[in-house]
């Protein structure tokens, strides 16, 4: 049996009970060793706190234990028998709406809490909006605090229908809603014993077998070329070997590829996985592919399904999320990064700036500052080839970079080439 | 022809991959974003598992070429005589060129005074940043793992230091997808972390099933040892063992392998990987809880460590 791995975010806010919920998840599979709980017990008492305050496992920084909020993303890991588990902690405040973008840049599933008394507010709607935008598979809505809305059906089944409701309007493809209660325990990790009329899986059970796997085959053929392997040794003279790690689809030797920018065709020679000759690889394996011709291909190059590549674009329209503390103007001279290319850019055009809790837009925002979402046109000074973000999150993805001191200003998402 | 796909899982897909296959395929791109990347990569090798495996995954990715990195050990001087000797079998067996930061060399020098406690762990900082600069690496590879710690927790994969090698953690960059921005200007470097969403367990997993030779301390041996702090620790020329603490003869191994000052052993009777794994899976502590003193001097001691240029 494979034991195989689920990433995946959280979001929501202190008040949610998030840091409840993930401390629970740890502690009840057991993943919270006695050292971290004794560290976490003293220095709950030295605040002056009578129960482990749980937050305390994930929130690192001195910063954020002295102002006892979620600054940064933080990243943990547990295990069960059936599968391991990469949790990226977000926090939840519009402030920091670029670290729940980061987490759930990588995430195959989302988990947005829900305070039972209030239902679904703004910020729930943001966070659904983030994880449509992002694009995460699978979204679970825990409606935590139960216990105090005394286990009621109707309070959890009306929340569910309106943010199942919000969420598919959106473009979620899957949503399970779980009643909760972090605190208690209940449908966390053991199934509840207040909640007879719900039958559904506990968040753990359904973090342990929800479907990650897409099917490769389904998906383009996408190969950004990272590195030429030429050993020039006597034992491999002439061996020049493609690495890089297949962003979708699946690689077969004597398979038809065409080399972007290029457009040059050619044929797969040989697949090495890591030393050892295949003959199909396949999305997020890393390779060595090697073409039956002697083509001129470097860094930054792709070499996609001959069937389906992509049309190389200089104009590039997309959804950013501006990550930097410096704002982004129509004008600005960037560097983009896709895949594994950088080139200069010029920002076109910025027509509107998007507010996730209603999303409304706001035409000509004149800028974007640091958690704004917004629509930009990019002018680049090489073709790019791109994929539509909702085609494949890895070559419809690319980062906006200062190119005086490199500071990352914004995460886009292609919507078409144009 | 031998097909060295992964095996179909019990999801169902032929297309599964194993969590080691993705931990290794993911290290992999790392290393191969940086040799694409960066003029000047090095690899801080210590000779302990994390840049055991790190080494392995590098000559991996390039092969059947040689990876383009040197290797770099920051030699505190309190080593354990194994691992010297598993270092230079390495360095040897694959043709690599090993540059040493010594700290003796620093406190000789006059440069880094003795702690009065002997341990030599938070020495290091001074001669790495040195051989950073002399060197002009612009790429430091760590073995560094999000799980070990919680500061750790909230690293990048791509971590930029400034001028003086220390990590603000409020001015990280923000990583997205698989997208590592690499841009640095003068005098400032990248510390690369390939493990960052390893644990210790995969580690050994790795280990085991790709059969990685480890410094023989990685297995149970007799050792005389002496009760400190609550650790078992191996008497040197370091300072130990003080007035009051007693030499015992214990079965023992290690955990971590670190400065001999601040490095505990743990008691055991793992002598094959097998074991390790399953110590390591039934243990209620973690590794560093386990055997490093030097973590547990505050709440927030890795977290300034690293400020100040430490990896």
């Amino acid at each position: 049996m494979i034991v195989d791995t689920l990433r995946f975010a959280t979001a929501g806010s202190v008040d949610d009970g998030k840091s409840t919920l993930v401390g629970r998840l740890l502690h009840d599979s057991k993943s919270v060793l006695s050292d971290q709980l004794a560290a976490v017990e003293a220095a709950s008492l030295r605040r002056g706190q009578q129960a482990p305050d749980l937050a305390l496992l994930t929130d690192g920084l001195r910063a954020e234990r002295e102002q006892g909020i979620t600054i940064d993303v933080a990243y943990r890991y547990f295990a069960t028998p059936r599968r391991r588990f990469i949790l990226a902690d977000t926090p939840g405040h519009v402030q920091y709406t670029r670290n729940m973008v980061t987490g759930a840049s990588t995430a195959d599933l989302a988990v947005v809490l829900v305070d039972a008394r209030n239902g679904v507010v703004e910020q729930t709607r943001r966070h659904a909006a983030v994880t449509a935008l992002l694009r995460v598979p699978h979204v679970v809505l825990a409606v935590n605090k139960m216990d105090l809305v005394d286990y009621a059906e109707p309070v959890f089944a009306a929340i569910a229908e309106e943010f199942t409701t919000y969420a598919a309007s959106l473009g979620v493809p899957e949503i399970t809603a779980i009643p909760v209660s972090a605190l208690a325990g209940d449908n966390v990790v053991e199934p509840s014993a207040h909640m007879d009329w719900y039958g559904g899986p506990t968040v753990l059970e359904h973090l342990e077998t929800v479907a990650v796997v897409a099917d490769p085959a389904g998906d383009a053929a996408r190969f950004p070329v990272q590195y030429v392997i030429r050993p020039q040794t006597a034992e491999h003279p002439d061996y020049r070997g493609y690495a890089g790690q297949i962003a979708s689809g699946v690689l077969r030797v004597g398979d038809a590829v065409t080399v972007l920018p290029s457009g040059r065709t050619s044929t797969i020679e040989a697949i090495d996985v890591l030393g050892e000759a295949t003959d199909a690889a396949w999305a997020p394996q890393s390779v060595t592919v090697r073409l039956a011709d002697d083509l001129d291909v470097s860094r930054g190059d792709l070499i996609a399904s001959a069937a389906s590549a992509p049309t190389p674009t200089r104009d590039v329209e997309a959804t950013v999320c501006h990550v930097s503390d410096r704002p982004l103007h129509p004008g600005d001279r960037v560097l983009l990064t896709h895949t594994t290319r950088t080139v200069q850019a010029i920002v076109k055009e910025i027509p509107s700036r998007l507010t996730l809790g209603d999303l409304s837009q706001h035409p000509a925002p004149g800028a974007l500052t640091a958690n704004d979402i917004g629509r930009i046109v990019v002018r680049t000074a090489e073709p790019l080839a791109l994929d539509a973000y909702a085609d494949s999150r890895r070559t419809g993805s690319f980062l906006l970079i200062d190119p005086a001191d490199g500071t990352t200003l914004a995460a886009g998402m292609a919507s078409t080439a144009v | 022809m031998t097909t060295a796909a992964p095996r179909a899982g019990d999801t169902g897909s032929p297309y599964a991959l194993a969590h080691l296959d993705v931990l290794e395929s993911e290290a992999v791109h790392i290393f191969r974003e940086v040799a694409g990347e960066f003029e000047r990569p090095v690899i801080l090798f210590s000779g302990g598992k994390d840049s055991i495996v790190m080494l392995h995954l590098a000559l991996k990715a390039f092969t059947p070429a040689a990876p383009p990195f040197a290797l770099l050990h920051v030699d505190t001087g309190h080593n354990f005589p194994e691992v010297l000797d598993y270092r230079d079998r390495t360095v040897a067996r694959h043709g690599l060129r090993l540059h040493v930061a010594s700290v003796q060399e620093f406190i000789d020098a006059g440069r880094l005074q003795e702690r009065p406690d002997g341990t030599r762990n938070p020495l290091q900082t001074v001669p790495l940043l040195d051989a950073i600069e002399k060197s002009r690496f612009d790429a430091v590879f760590g073995g560094g793992r999000r799980d070990e710690e919680k500061a750790r927790a909230k690293e990048r994969v791509f971590s930029l230091r400034d001028e003086f090698g220390g990590w603000d953690p409020r001015r990280q960059r923000p990583e997205l997808w698989q997208l590592y921005n690499g841009k640095h200007s003068p005098g400032e470097h990248v510390r690369v972390f390939p493990l960052s969403n390893w644990t210790e367990l995969d580690v050994w997993q790795y280990i085991a099933r790709e059969k990685i030779e480890l410094p023989s301390i990685y297995y149970v041996h007799e050792r005389k040892v002496f009760r400190r702090n609550g650790m078992w620790l191996a008497p040197g020329g370091w300072g130990g063992p003080k007035e009051g603490e007693q030499l015992e003869l214990r079965q023992v191994r290690y955990r971590t392998v670190g400065d001999m000052s601040c490095t505990g052993a743990v008691e055991s009777d793992a002598d094959t990987v097998e074991k390790v794994i399953a110590e390591i899976a039934a243990s209620r502590l973690t590794e560093r809880g386990a055997t490093r003193a030097d973590d547990k001097l505050s709440e927030a001691a890795m977290e300034d460590r690293k400020r100040e240029g430490y990896f």
